[in-house]
C-alpha cells in the first residue's frame, strides 16, 4: 500500500463512524416527530444507534472470544474435534510451561512490590522539594515508551563483550572498572529474570509515583504537623502515618501493575524471546499460536492460565462496582 | 533546625540518585543515536562526552600527488575529514613507534624524504627526487577528538533500515485505533450515563469485568475470525481495518469506564433543561456534552494513543510483517535480532520510536496524568 493510499484508508476509516453517528442520529431527528406518543419509540430507536457500534465490537472482540477460547481450550488443535482435559494435562506435564508459570509468579511477586515501593519512597522524597516536579518528569518518563523501546535501552546497558575487549554495556563497564570479569547478563539462567524485571521496574514505578504523588497531597497537614511537634521522625511519620493513610492507594496501584505484568509479553519477547529460561504465559501463548501451523488448543489452555490470574481482581471490581450502585 | 536541614539533604541526596538512575538509560541510548557508528562499536557512550585520545593510521598518496616547488618534490594534504575537530598530539613513521614525533618536529624516512605535520592534520611530505611509488607511507597518529556528533545515523535509519516507512504505518495504525473507540465509546458512555433503556446496568457491569481481561483471551479467536473473513470474501485478512478494530476492541472497556465516570460528574440539571428545550439526545451530545468533555478526551486520547502506538503484540498478530504494514516496535523486535551487532542502527532506531511518546509526554503531560490518575482510581 503507498502512503497516499495509506493516507486514504485512514481518513474513510475515520469518516465511517462519524457520517454513521451524524447521518442516523439527523434521520431521526426529522422523521421523529417530538409527540408524547412517539417520544418513547424515537428514544429507543436512539438507544440502539448511540450502543450499536460499540456493544457490537465489544461482542466481537470481548466477550464472544471468552467464551470461545474456553470452547477451544477442550479440543484439538485445529479446534475441530472434542479432547476433553487433554490440553490441560498437556500443560501441567510441559516443562516449559511450569517453567513459565514459575516466572510469571516470581514477576507478580517482585514487579508490582518494588514498582509501588520505588513509587512510593520517590513520591515522598520529591514532595515538597523546589525540583520535585523535573525529578517526577524524569522518573515517569519511561511510561511514556514502548516495551521495545525500553528492551533496546537496556540490552544496550546489559551488552556484553568477551574479556578484555572494551566494553561498551554501562553494567559490564561498571564491573570491569572494578576488577570483576564481565558477564552476558540476560542468559545467565534465572538471574536473568531479575535483569529482565528490572526494565518493568524502571518503567512501572512511574505509575505508582504519580498517582501516590496526587495521593500524597491529600493526607491532612494537621496530621502530619502534630506529629512533628510530637518529635516523630521524618521516617517514622513515613512508617506510621503516611503508609497506613496510603493503604487504599497501595493497593490500587499494586493491583493496577499486577494486572499489567500478568499480561507481560513485549520486554520478553525483544529481549530474550523466552531464550535461557526466561519465558512467561504470554511468551508460551504466543508461540504456540504459531507453533507448528498454531495449536489452537494449547494456547486456549495458556490464555485461560493468564485470565484466571485476573479472576480475583474482576470479581473484587464487580463486588465494588455493586456496592457503589446500591448507594 | 539542624536535624530537619540534614534529613532534608539527605533525602534530596536520595532523590537524587533516583533520578540518576532513571535518566542514564535514555540519555545513553540518546547519545549513542547521535554517535559515529564505528566509534560506537569500540567505545562506551560516556567516553564520547568528554575529549578522547584516538589512535589512527593514515597512508600518504603516492607519486600522482607529487608537485615541484622550489627544487622540492612535495606531497601534500590533511590526515583529517573535514570539520573533524581533531588536534594531532603526536605521530610516528613506524608501528613500533607511534609516538616518537611531536607536532612541530621532522621525521625523516629511510630514503631521507622528510615529513611534518602540524596540529590540524595538514602533513607535508618533502623529498629532493621525485617520488616514484603509486603508495606514499603511512603515518600514525594519536590525535585528542573532542565530543563530536553527528545526524548520520538517523539518515540511515529513517531511509534506508525502512523505520521511516514504519513509522508512517504505526501512525496510520494509531490514530484510527485511537480516534474510532473514542467517537463510538462517547456516544456509549453517554447512554450508559444518561439513557434509560433495559439492560443497562448488566450492560455496566460487563464493562467494568472487561476492563481487567486480558488481550490474550481474545488473539485466537479473532485471529480464526479474521482468517475466515478474509477467506470468505477474498481480501487479506490481516489489514489497517482490521488492527484498528482489534485496538476499538481491546480499548473499548477502559475508555468507556473513563467516560462514563467524567459525564456522570456533570450536573444532571443541565441535560434536563436542555430536554425541556425540546433537544434531543444527539443535539444534547453535540451542543453540551462534547464541548465540555474536551479535557476528559484529551486524556483518554493520549493513553489509548500512546497504548496503540507502543502496542507490539496486536500489530505483530493482525499486520503482515511487511513493509508496507510492519510497525515500529515490530520493526524494532526484528533489527535486534537481524541487526543485533549494530548498535547505531538499533539506538537510533528506538529512539525514532521514541519520539512521538516523547513529544507528547514532555507537551501534554498533564492531561497523561490526569488520565492515568482517573483510570487507576478504580483499577
Amino acid at each position: 500500500m503507498t502512503i497516499l493510499n495509506l493516507f486514504f484508508v485512514v481518513f474513510l476509516g475515520i469518516l465511517f463512524f462519524v457520517s454513521y453517528f451524524h447521518i442516523s442520529n439527523l434521520v431521526l431527528d426529522t422523521y421523529g416527530e417530538k409527540s408524547v406518543k412517539r417520544y418513547n419509540f424515537e428514544n429507543s430507536i436512539r438507544v440502539i444507534i448511540f450502543i450499536a457500534p460499540a456493544f457490537i465490537v465489544l461482542f466481537i472482540f470481548i466477550l464472544y472470544p471468552v467464551f470461545e477460547t474456553v470452547r477451544l481450550s477442550f479440543y484439538d488443535k485445529f479446534g475441530r474435534e472434542f479432547v476433553g482435559f487433554y490440553n490441560y494435562k498437556w500443560a501441567i506435564s510441559d516443562p516449559e510451561f511450569r517453567r513459565s508459570i514459575l516466572n510469571n509468579l516470581i514477576w507478580l511477586l517482585v514487579v508490582p512490590t518494588l514498582s509501588t515501593f520505588f513509587g512510593l519512597v520517590i513520591a515522598k522524597l520529591a514532595d515538597n522539594i523546589w525540583w520535585g516536579s523535573i525529578a517526577k518528569s524524569i522518573i515517569f518518563m519511561p511510561m511514556a515508551i514502548s516495551f521495545v523501546g525500553a528492551g533496546v535501552i537496556w540490552k544496550f546497558i546489559y551488552e556484553y563483550r568477551g574479556p578484555g575487549d572494551t566494553q561498551i554495556g554501562l553494567l559490564n563497564a561498571i564491573i570491569v572498572s572494578f576488577g570483576y570479569e564481565p558477564q552476558a547478563w540476560i542468559t545467565i539462567p534465572f538471574w536473568n529474570n531479575f535483569f529482565l524485571m528490572a526494565i518493568m521496574i524502571w518503567i512501572q514505578t512511574g505509575l505508582a509515583l504519580v498517582i501516590f504523588s496526587a495521593a500524597l497531597r491529600s493526607i491532612p497537614k494537621e496530621m502530619l504537623e502534630a506529629a512533628r511537634i510530637d518529635g516523630a521522625s521524618e521516617l517514622k511519620i513515613f512508617f506510621s502515618i503516611i503508609i497506613p493513610y496510603l493503604e487504599q492507594t497501595i493497593l490500587v496501584i499494586w493491583t493496577l501493575i499486577t494486572i499489567i505484568v500478568l499480561r507481560i509479553f513485549d520486554i520478553i519477547f525483544a529481549m530474550t524471546n523466552g531464550e535461557w529460561q526466561t519465558g512467561v504465559l504470554a511468551n508460551l501463548m504466543y508461540d504456540w499460536m504459531f507453533r507448528g501451523g498454531g495449536d489452537s488448543g494449547r494456547g486456549s489452555v495458556l490464555a485461560i492460565v493468564i485470565m484466571i490470574g485476573v479472576i480475583p481482581i474482576l470479581a473484587w471490581n464487580l463486588y465494588k462496582h455493586r456496592q457503589e450502585q446500591k448507594i | 533546625m539542624k536535624k530537619i536541614s540534614l534529613s532534608s539533604i539527605l533525602s534530596q541526596l536520595l532523590l537524587l540518585f533516583f533520578v540518576i538512575i532513571w535518566i542514564i538509560p535514555t540519555f545513553g541510548l540518546f547519545i549513542s543515536s547521535l554517535r559515529d557508528k564505528d566509534l560506537l562499536a569500540i567505545s562506551g557512550w560516556w567516553t564520547s562526552l568528554t575529549t578522547t585520545e584516538i589512535n589512527e593510521i593514515y597512508r600518504m598518496p603516492g607519486m600522482n600527488a607529487q608537485i615541484e616547488e622550489g627544487g622540492y618534490f612535495k606531497i601534500k594534504g590533511n590526515l583529517f575529514e573535514e570539520n573533524s575537530g581533531k588536534k594531532i598530539q603526536s605521530f610516528g613513521i613506524t608501528s613500533k613507534k607511534i609516538n616518537e614525533f611531536n607536532v612541530s618536529e621532522v621525521a625523516v624516512f629511510k630514503d631521507e624524504s622528510e615529513v611534518t605535520v602540524d596540529e590540524d592534520g595538514n602533513y607535508e611530505w618533502l623529498s629532493k627526487e621525485a617520488f616514484k611509488k603509486k603508495k606514499g607511507k603511512r603515518l600514525f597518529t594519536t590525535s585528542l577528538s573532542p565530543p563530536s556528533f553527528t545526524f548520520e545515523n538517523y539518515r540511515e535509519v529513517l531511509f534506508k533500515e525502512g523505520i521511516g516507512r514504519a513509522f508512517i504505518n504505526t501512525m496510520a495504525v494509531a490514530l484510527p485505533s485511537t480516534l474510532i473507540p473514542l467517537i463510538i465509546c462517547s456516544f456509549f458512555a453517554y447512554s450508559l450515563t444518561w439513557m434509560k433503556f433495559y439492560g443497562r446496568d448488566t450492560l455496566l457491569a460487563i464493562i467494568i469485568a472487561s476492563l481487567v481481561v486480558p488481550l490474550q483471551m481474545s488473539l485466537i479467536p479473532i485471529l480464526t475470525i479474521y482468517n475466515d473473513f478474509g477467506a470468505l470474501f477474498g481480501v487479506a485478512a490481516k489489514s489497517y481495518p482490521g488492527v484498528w478494530m482489534a485496538h476499538t476492541g481491546f480499548g473499548l472497556a477502559s475508555t468507556t469506564f473513563l467516560l462514563r465516570n467524567f459525564l456522570k460528574s456533570l450536573p444532571n440539571e443541565m441535560m434536563e433543561a436542555a430536554k425541556v428545550d425540546g433537544a434531543s439526545h444527539y443535539d444534547i451530545f453535540l451542543r453540551i456534552i462534547i464541548p465540555l468533555s474536551i479535557p476528559a478526551f484529551a486524556s483518554i486520547f493520549i493513553l489509548q494513543f500512546l497504548w496503540c502506538w507502543n502496542d507490539l503484540l496486536v500489530g505483530l498478530v493482525f499486520l503482515d510483517q511487511v513493509p508496507s504494514e510492519i510497525i515500529l516496535t515490530a520493526k524494532l523486535k526484528e533489527l535486534l535480532g537481524s541487526r543485533g551487532e549494530n548498535w547505531e542502527i538499533l539506538t537510533t532506531g528506538a529512539f525514532v520510536s521514541m519520539t512521538v511518546p516523547l513529544f507528547i509526554f514532555f507537551a501534554l503531560q498533564r492531561y497523561f496524568i490526569r488520565g492515568l490518575v482517573a483510570g487507576s482510581v478504580k483499577g
